[in-house]
């Protein structure tokens, strides 16, 4: 793992360089275009000013911006043991140094995300749909992939580059936007500088345009590249790639929509949240590459769960575009081979009722509903901002009390959690 | 003054790096430590969650006695092992136990349905795993400690300083190692 945690740093190291090169280039020449040679170097402050402070702020509390913005909500141990349990030993097998903190989404959309800068401050949330749809292997292979996020620094790198992505953009959308209008206070007075003027404007344009484009592609290609890493990096972990590859089948088959995901966030997601039509194109900028081929990959895999046979399963699904290695060379050639398990037997599909049941009693748990149970077999499912301290029961018309208590206190814990 | 310069920094150099040999060695040992220290907690959880299943279980499964006492056998054996290799022994025959007792199982559908049995079963399932998953890691730890120590130059240091070859934790399980027997009739 070590190795590829390096390959990373160089790599994202080298894609800083680029882009934060272009965003200073692009201060210098919006700068000089209005303000001369003075305004080259107001220009580089400025773009340097925007960049440190978009990066700060992202660094220090971009996920709980990004947890709120998904609406995801801390849970205990006791609302789902099961995804508990399956993060745990995630956490044992990726031999991560703390604990991630459990965030359950209550949306019937299944799909994930992992945010957290170090591997001791991380954070996987899941959303309610994912738990209700998936069995044990599929809901271990889709935490295993969130777990190589972690363990391979992508959120910190998707914060990073995110930030230096959005920031190439809103200045030349300035730029551009003030161009159109009219907008421009040229350097008056010096006659001679026409022809550079117009050189510069030209050039300042020209950037203007090509910079957001071309650090969007880079930034969309490497992210692109993670995923099909953090796919790998799943396999090695749960050695079973059928569960991953099933997973992702059933979270394309969903015919819901990711409520809370937004542009922003779309790209920290499992699989690409928001649902577009499948065009070619599309291919070109987008965080994620094609569900159906990342499926065909995995189950492409045939004789061990090491590296090298994502990447031969890769190069057979590509065909001749495969050439290209997504897997570090160091961690291709892995002296022993690690094999294949065989499915647990938690294989069996729920039945569309149960399922069904399952999601609507998760969402109320996060919700922090209370839970009773009526002496004649009814259940009751209590909102937490239930007012009386007794109810009768619909069929018997038995008097069932309030657990008002527990209802305090379950507001309490996600008070105390959410900090 | 150049020769004296020049037998400085080489000797220096050799200085540094033995140091960084050594501090590396010491390192890669506390890590097999610590991974070893994690599949114990999982193998301590495993042997506290089976008295509770033996127990849930007894009240359904009167006429399966000897395969309970099995499970009882293996597991106080097991808490009993001191070193990696008896360990690894005593820790599969209480998996071989267990996976029996999954079996008989299958024939008592009110044990299947109540939920405590439902929950001690998936708290197993999931402490299994996670012997599994810190086995895995701490196989791949030794696997890095011995091989600095056999590869030069780092063997020199090691043999000087006293750093022994660690044990693989494998299963001893027969069903583990066997391989699978196709057969086209």
């Amino acid at each position: 793992m070590w190795e590829l945690i390096r390959a990373n740093k160089i790599k994202s190291l080298v894609l800083f360089i680029v882009l934060g090169f272009c965003l200073l280039l692009l201060g210098i020449f919006l700068g000089s275009y209005y303000g001369g040679q003075e305004g080259g170097m107001y220009g580089f402050f400025i773009a340097l000013g925007i960049w440190g402070l978009m990066s700060v702020i992202s660094y220090f509390s971009g996920d709980s911006i990004i947890l709120m913005m998904s609406k995801a909500k801390p849970v205990t141990y006791d609302v789902h043991p099961q995804l508990f349990n399956v993060v745990e030993e995630m956490k044992i097998a990726a031999g991560l140094p703390a604990m991630p903190k459990v965030y359950i989404i209550p949306d019937p959309a299944p799909n994930a995300f992992a945010v957290g800068r170090t591997p001791e401050k991380a954070a996987i949330a899941v959303t309610a749909g994912l738990l209700s749809t998936l069995n044990r292997d599929e809901l271990q292979g889709v935490i295993a992939h969130e777990m190589s996020h972690i363990l391979n620094r992508d959120v910190l790198f998707m914060t990073f580059s995110g930030v230096l992505l959005g920031s190439i953009v809103i200045l030349s959308h300035v730029f551009l936007r003030s161009l159109w209008y009219g907008g421009g206070r040229r350097s008056s007075g010096n006659k001679g500088g026409g022809q550079a003027q117009m050189i510069l404007m030209i050039v300042a344009i020209v950037m203007a345009i090509l910079a957001p484009i071309m650090a969007r592609l880079l930034y969309f290609a490497i992210s692109r590249k993670r995923e099909y890493l953090a796919d790998a990096s799943a396999v090695r972990l749960t050695r079973y790639p059928e569960g991953l590859a099933s997973a992702l089948e059933k979270i394309s088959n969903s015919t819901y929509d990711l409520q809370s995901a937004n542009k922003a966030t779309a790209g920290l997601y499992i699989a690409n949240p928001l649902k577009q039509k499948g065009r070619k194109l599309a291919n070109l900028s987008s965080t994620h590459p094609p569900i159906q081929e990342r499926i065909a990959i995995l189950r492409g895999i045939s004789q061990g769960a090491n590296f090298i046979n994502y990447q031969n399963a890769y190069s057979s699904v590509k065909g001749g575009y495969g050439r290209t290695n997504i897997i570090p060379a160091s961690k291709i050639h892995e002296k022993h081979n690690v094999a294949l398990r065989e499915a647990t037997t938690d294989v069996k599909q729920k039945t569309k009722t149960k399922t069904v049941r399952d999601l609507g009693d998760l969402m109320k748990k996060v919700n922090n509903f209370v839970f009773v149970t009526c002496l004649c077999g009814m259940k009751f499912k209590i909102p937490p901002d239930f007012k009386e301290e007794k109810f009768s029961c619909p069929r018997c018309s038995r008097i069932n009390h309030v657990p008002v208590a527990e209802l305090a206190t379950l507001a309490g814990i996600s008070d105390v959690i959410g900090k | 003054m150049v020769t004296l310069i020049v037998v400085v920094v080489i000797v220096g150099f050799i200085f540094l790096s033995l140091i960084g040999i050594y501090n590396s060695l010491v390192r890669l040992r506390n890590q097999v430590k610590n991974a070893w220290s994690q599949i114990d907690v999982q193998l301590k959880r495993r042997h506290d969650l089976i008295p509770n299943l033996i127990e849930t279980a007894k009240g359904y499964m009167k006429h399966e006695a000897g395969t309970l006492k099995s499970i009882t056998e293996a597991r106080s054996k097991a808490m009993g092992a001191g070193s990696v290799k008896e360990k690894s022994a005593a820790e599969s025959a209480l998996s071989g136990a267990m996976s029996q007792f999954y079996v008989v199982v299958e024939n008592y559908p009110d044990l299947k349905a109540n939920t405590n049995f439902l929950a001690l079963q998936e708290e197993l399932s999931s402490t299994e795993n996670k012997i599994a998953f810190s086995r895995q890691n701490y196989n791949d730890q030794v696997l890095f400690f011995n091989n600095k120590i056999q590869m030069f130059p780092s063997n020199i240091i090691a043999g000087m300083f006293n750093f022994v070859l660690e044990t693989f934790f494998e299963l001893e399980n027969a069903a583990e190692k066997e391989v699978p027997k196709v057969d086209f009739s």
